[in-house]
């Protein structure tokens, strides 16, 4: 024992960080803020930590050459030992950083932290939540799949949409013309030295204020922020009702860290590494390419907006949520800590949540795409042959072969693009399904060239039996008289 | 010589010095910012586009729809794969030629063709075109880009060599005048 601390004295005569140090563990916290709901942001340090680790131990054989990473990833997963395990670990806990960094966010905006003094902490906290989406975004890029190829594109597709420089921004982000050997290799220099060097420089400083300035006290109904008065009363609350953070604080962090690095190692084990999926080949047309969790909400905003609010929205609204994020501590910085009292921030908090969270949901089955495998080779199911005629049976056929299954359902089976089609014939009549088939519209593409006369005739009579039993087809109600002579009919009464 | 007069002396040398130091630094920002342009500069000057062969007009029947592929005109020997481009050829009549990107005019992700049904299908966001490249519906705001293309002594030539995206706009032009070179 003597001879530890004696090495130790050594070392700190020459290093003098011993006091340092010592006055960092000690340092006062208020008691209150000894809580569960404080640990996320050094949950977030320490998956950081363990994607430093994992990242360079993946670093020791993964090849950043277009021609070679997507071997390499394999080679990784199937022919080193423990390869699968560490590339899981490095993907699982991406995500558990992007939660993480998340939840640390919604906490610190909740308890108020970001009002004075911490106004700063809050910026760069901004800053780090977005090195933290671009390494999960480069990340990524680097597991050089299908995917990445793909999402590449659509991150050239839209910088390029910035006006005046975005072509010019598309080949610096590639490097080069095409998305190619060049643009894998800025994007590890990115995700590898970049990124993870400014991060690490403002986790340094993030920390550092968090020191200075004192963690935030649990937040009190009635007890405000005030400019003249917080930092006096903060240093009250501390020395009354304050202990050191090492060991009264710390603990719950030591605990919260290693139950985020179980459960890392668990879904790492138990899933597996992601990917990769199909080689990065773009000749290689059969992809369907997704975003990682992360993104998914993007993903379907992408396809939900109206084409021309697109460009603004992807152009604008970063800025908007930005600037928003930025800025507020500087508008909202006395006042109310309490989210009792704070209704408009919990409702934004809650608004957000949902919003992201349906966003994410839809992106899992993605109504808004085409199913890409067509069933022009299936056989026709036998409940939309049964009962027909043989003009309506014609009809299932060109139903069947000219894709129309990959955008409507029949039967629950089929793309959810268009409307599901199963009583299509209680909603439009004879003249209205000839128009929407021939001229399409309400983003439906047109048939006409594509249909002969005689398969038009005959799709319409099949679509015109698709009705529930006993619901009368839809009918031109501008002919009254005939409507009401020929409703009961059967739905395959011959045309004129 | 005073304290005071040898301070002044000091620190309007660290001046100099840090001066100097700028006067360095914006020498060396040159090659530096030069070295991370090039990929836009080079754009500029040479352009990245080319005419080559796409092959044999035989293999592109009349009234057909079919995809081809080339290696990119320019590329890296560490590219692999992905300098590896594809196209879709439409032979309108056996005489006309129409040559489409894959990439949706959307957000760029590989659009399929689908003869039975006359469409190319996006697999991301669902956007929609018709046989002839125009715009059938979902979010892509223009027809897909098309690439300028000649026949040859019997081969079909294309001018391509860079990524389209919905930005660029040589291929807005591209799409409006179906020029044959």
């Amino acid at each position: 024992m003597r001879l530890i601390s004696q090495i130790g004295e050594w070392f700190d005569a020459r290093l003098q960080i011993a006091a340092d140090l010592r006055e960092t563990m000690d340092h006062p916290v208020p008691k209150s803020a000894a809580s569960w709901f404080y640990v996320f942001g050094s949950g977030a340090l320490v998956i950081f930590g363990l994607q430093v680790v994992t990242g360079i131990l993946l670093a020791l054989l993964y090849v950043p050459s277009a021609g070679e990473a997507w071997n390499s990833l394999q080679a990784l997963n199937h022919n080193v030992t423990m390869g699968w395990f560490l590339r899981g670990m490095h993907g699982w806990g991406s995500n558990f950083m992007v939660a993480i960094v998340l939840l640390h966010m919604v906490q610190v905006f909740l308890f108020g932290a970001y009002k004075f003094p911490r106004e700063l902490t809050w910026v760069v906290g901004i800053c780090l939540l977005l090195m933290t989406l671009g390494m999960a975004f480069t990340g990524q890029v680097l597991r050089f799949d299908q995917d990445a190829y793909w999402g590449l594109g659509i991150g050239a597709s839209i910088a390029s949409r910035v006006p005046i420089m975005g072509p010019q921004i598309v080949h610096l982000m590639l490097g080069g013309p095409i998305i190619a050997g060049a643009t894998l290799s800025r994007f590890f220099a990115l995700h590898v030295f970049v990124i993870p060097g400014t991060l690490i420089g403002l986790v340094g400083l993030h920390l550092l204020m968090v020191l200075k300035l004192g963690i935030n006290e649990w937040p009190m109904p009635g007890r405000v922020v005030r400019r003249a008065t917080y930092l006096k009363e903060y240093k009250e609350l501390v020395h009354n009702d304050g202990e050191p953070f090492v060991p009264y604080a710390i603990w719950k962090d030591v605990f919260f860290a290693g139950i985020l690095i179980a459960c890392v190692v668990l879904c790492a084990a138990y899933f597996g590494p992601f990917g990769p999926t199909g080689r990065p080949d773009p000749t290689n047309i059969q992809a369907i390419p997704r975003p990682d969790y992360f993104f998914l909400w993007l993903y379907a905003l992408l396809a939900l907006l109206p084409p021309e609010m697109e460009t603004p929205a992807l152009l604008i609204g970063p800025v908007v949520v930005l600037g928003g994020l930025l800025l507020m501590p500087f508008f909202f910085g006395e006042g109310e800590k309490s989210w009792k009292r704070r209704p408009v921030a919990v409702i934004s908090v809650l608004l957000i949540a949902v919003a992201l969270g349906t966003f994410t949901h839809l992106s899992s089955y993605t109504p808004w795409s085409p199913i890409m495998d067509a069933w022009s080779g299936d056989p026709i199911p036998p409940s939309d042959l049964a009962h027909r005629s043989a003009l309506e049976r014609q009809g299932a056929l060109v139903f069947q072969q000219k894709q129309c299954h990959n955008c409507h359902s029949l039967g629950n089976e089929g793309g959810m693009r268009g409307p599901a089609l199963d009583s299509v014939a209680t909603r439009l009549t004879q003249d209205q399904l000839i128009r929407q088939v021939i001229q399409g519209g309400g983003n439906m593409p047109a048939y006409g060239k594509n249909l002969s006369p005689a398969q038009t005739t005959a799709l319409v009579a099949f679509l015109e039996t698709l009705r529930p039993e006993g619901q009368a087809p839809a009918r031109n109600a501008a002919l009254a008289d005939e409507g009401t002579a020929s409703a009961p009919a059967s739905a395959a009464t011959p045309k004129k | 010589m005073s304290d005071q007069n040898s301070l002044s002396r000091r620190a309007a040398l660290t001046k100099i010095a840090f001066a100097f130091n700028a006067v360095v630094g914006a020498v060396l920002a040159v090659p530096v910012i030069g070295y991370l342009l090039s990929p836009m500069v080079r754009a500029r000057k040479n352009g990245y586009s080319s005419w080559f062969a796409l092959g044999d007009v035989t293999k592109f029947p009349a009234g057909q729809t079919r995809l081809a592929t080339y290696r990119n005109p320019i590329s890296n020997a560490w590219d692999g794969q992905t300098a590896d481009i594809a196209c879709w050829v439409r032979n309108i009549d056996g005489s006309q030629f129409q040559v489409f990107a894959v990439n949706c005019a959307h957000l760029g992700c590989p659009v399929r063709w689908f003869p039975q049904s006359g469409l190319f299908m996006c697999p991301c966001h669902g956007g929609a075109y018709y046989e002839d490249g125009s715009r059938a519906s979902g979010p892509p705001e223009r027809g897909l880009f098309t690439y300028n293309h000649k026949i040859e002594k019997g081969e079909l030539w294309i001018d391509a060599g860079s990524l389209p995206t919905p930005g660029g706009s040589a291929f807005n032009i591209l799409n409006n005048g179906k020029r044959c070179a």
